[in-house]
């Protein structure tokens, strides 16, 4: 009863809101999607009763609404893609989208918009699609509140979950990704909000970003990816108070950033990854506020990286605070919380009086002789990091933070 | 024989150091689990305790109980008793002594705080290190007939296996740095048990994700019956011989 009403309070408030003298058409589930559509004029709200619907691929190419009324399902039967969205200013909401075909030549997507603007998709469940909600062309759209979960096994037969292709301004959120191969996947998309979204136990990537400029990345939760999230050859990336817990795999970061350039990340959490930070040929990029908490390398600096600021983030229970390839350093560190420092405090300014040198020399060493990580652990090695701590000889002379906080930060 | 490693181990027993040693070992372990939030944390701690004080305490602790129990044991030949049979009982008796204190003093925590695969795998690393420097110890009690040359040869063997030895691998691991050394290290690793324990331990833990394409190799090798039967046959003969060259040696000399 309630459900009903309220489907009747949306029904009526989208009604009012958008197109005033709108029709409604109701299809039941001996009817067809695609005829109601053939049937609607542009403006129309066209509402799903509960049911199986299988068409062999509902084509939306006039702006309509499409509701679904307790989550009918459009079923995909393992062959075709289920619904492409041609037409700008679209409404889909509602429906429980199933079992879309698998291809190695097409990418086959539960929904797929292409070459539109103003498109909403929400509250849809979409259920073991290969690829799940495929935007190509796609610009000022908002996918919200879909639950998409596939059970893919290998990167080879599952696609992505929310799949950008050239797109610009889409704004995507609180959906939950989980079982895909990237839950978020992003070509050339710019201008694009990613908001509290959580990705979780995908194959490959929780998000993934290629050349996609200007975005932005706002609490999301990217947890126990196969290989945490990656942002590649892009610039101006935004990234605040995202969590990235769990991605723990002997190839897994939690955030990996490649030819990153001007880019802010600030107030992240992550949590026991098996590299936190990953940064190769990135410059520019400011890191502040952020918590590393018990993972087996906090920061993996790579000596490509140029003018990076890293401050005010608290660095506590990592096996490595910071590893780097090279003894070029020329990045800055300042004013972080570090809970291996040993320094005291005399002037009581809450900041350490000697400077903090995070780089262990074993880091270094198993840099350069990846072999050498088996003497992980082996007391001549914490004999070497004494050694190397109080007369530092091979660990780059300026990678050090010369102001290290005494208490962490409240962060 | 069993009178033999049965009075042995009585002595030991009512022997203080081996019941300090015990409670070390235990509160050591205790305050380990209960200071860490996470029990792989903890354990971490342990492996630490489990590859540089157990083999030092059983190897100095034997080596010392030898030389005490030299005019004893020199009673005990002038009675028709094989040597063989005695020293093997000795050590016997040695061994069954420092089981009893690691299975209690690291044994018990590890069964309240961890009982699973890695927590077992510390047990059984502390326990087999334990004998392979008693064995050691039996060997070098046997050498030098000079107390101070003997100790210093066990705090020798010690210092060599904890600290030398993986400073000589990373030395060639460095000469031959443009090479495969993966097959070699795992050949390396078997060539000293504190090694081999260490391994074995991390491999347990979920630090072993950072141990790289090496440390796949050590798990596929480790994960495979024949990689386990062959590191449990290694650890044995660490275990049984120095103290078989210890009993030969001990059957010819002239005491």
């Amino acid at each position: 009863m309630t459900l009903h009403f309220k489907s009747i309070l949306i029904f009526w408030g989208l009604l009012f809101c958008t197109i005033a003298r709108a029709a409604t058409i109701t299809v039941y589930p001996n009817q067809t999607i695609n005829a109601a559509v053939q049937q609607a004029k542009p403006g129309d709200v066209i509402r799903v009763m509960p049911g199986t619907y299988r068409e062999k691929g509902i084509i939306i190419n006039k702006p309509i609404i499409l509701i679904g009324v307790d989550h009918p399902v459009l079923e995909g039967e393992h062959k075709y893609e289920i619904l492409t969205i041609i037409s700008n200013n679209v409404i889909v909401q509602g429906f429980t989208i199933q079992h879309s075909g698998y291809s190695s030549m097409d990418e086959l997507a539960a929904i797929r918009l292409k070459n539109v603007s103003h498109v909403s998709i929400r509250n849809n469940h979409l259920l073991n699609n290969f690829f799940g909600i495929y935007c190509q062309h796609a610009d000022s759209c908002v996918i919200s509140g879909n639950q998409i979960e596939s059970d893919g096994t290998s990167e080879l037969e599952s696609g992505n979950g929310i799949h950008g292709w050239k797109c610009d301004h889409l704004i995507i959120a609180n959906n939950s990704i989980t079982g895909h191969r990237d839950g978020i996947y992003f070509e050339f998309v710019t201008n694009t909000l990613i908001f509290h979204n959580n990705s979780f136990k995908n194959i490959r990537y929780g998000l993934h970003f290629m050349f996609s400029h200007s975005d932005t990345y706002v609490k999301n939760i990217f947890s126990n990816n196969g290989a945490g999230v990656a942002v590649m050859y892009s610039h101006k990336v935004i990234m605040h108070q995202n969590e990235f817990r769990e991605n723990w795999g002997s190839s897994a970061y939690g955030l990996l950033m490649k030819e990153i350039t001007d880019s802010h990340a600030e107030g992240n959490l992550f949590y026991r990854n098996t590299s936190a930070v990953y940064m190769e040929g990135s410059n520019r990029i400011h890191i502040i506020h952020n918590r590393f908490l018990h993972n087996g390398n906090a920061i993996k600096l790579q000596a490509s990286c140029e003018d990076n600021i890293i401050e005010q983030n608290n660095f506590s229970g990592n096996s490595f605070d910071v590893s780097t390839n090279g003894s070029l350093v020329l990045n800055r560190f300042s004013k972080n919380y570090w809970d291996k420092y040993e320094g005291y405090d005399l002037n009581k300014n809450g900041i350490g009086d000697v400077p903090f040198r995070p780089l262990s020399i074993y880091t270094l060493i198993v840099e350069r002789n990846a072999t050498a990580m088996m003497l992980f652990r082996s007391p001549i090695v914490n004999l070497l990091e004494r050694a190397e701590k109080i007369l530092p000889g091979i660990t780059p002379e300026s990678l050090k933070d010369d102001e290290p906080l005494m208490k962490p930060l409240p962060l | 024989m069993k009178k033999i490693i049965k009075y042995i181990l009585l002595d030991i027993l009512r022997n203080k150091i081996i019941i300090a040693y015990t409670l070390l070992l235990m509160v050591i372990s205790m305050s380990l689990f209960l200071l860490e939030d996470n029990a792989s944390k903890a354990m971490l701690g342990l492996l630490n305790i489990t590859i540089i004080i157990v083999p030092l305490v059983s190897i100095i602790f034997c080596t010392i109980y030898m030389y005490n129990a030299s005019e004893f044991i020199e009673l005990l030949i002038a009675q028709p008793i094989r040597r063989t049979k005695l020293l093997t009982g000795v050590y016997l008796g040695l061994v069954a002594s420092l089981f009893i204190a690691t299975l209690i003093g690291i044994g018990i925590p590890v069964f309240i705080y961890s009982p699973d695969t890695s927590g077992f795998t510390l047990l059984f690393t502390a326990i087999a290190l334990s004998t392979v420097f008693a064995s050691l110890a039996l060997l070098s009690a046997v050498m030098t007939r000079d107390k101070a040359k003997g100790i210093g040869l066990a705090l020798l063997l010690w210092f060599y296996f904890s600290f030398i030895y993986d400073g000589l691998v990373l030395m060639i691991l460095f000469q031959f740095a443009d090479y495969p050394m993966e097959k070699t290290m795992l050949a390396l690793s078997m060539l000293n048990p504190i090694d081999l324990g260490r391994i074995l331990l991390l491999l347990q833990l979920d630090i072993s994700a950072m141990m790289g394409f090496t440390g796949a190799l050590f798990r596929d090798f480790f994960g495979s019956s024949q990689g386990i039967i062959f590191a449990a046959g290694n650890i044995i003969l660490w275990m049984i011989l120095p103290a078989l060259l210890a009993i030969n040696k001990f059957k010819n000399k002239d005491l």
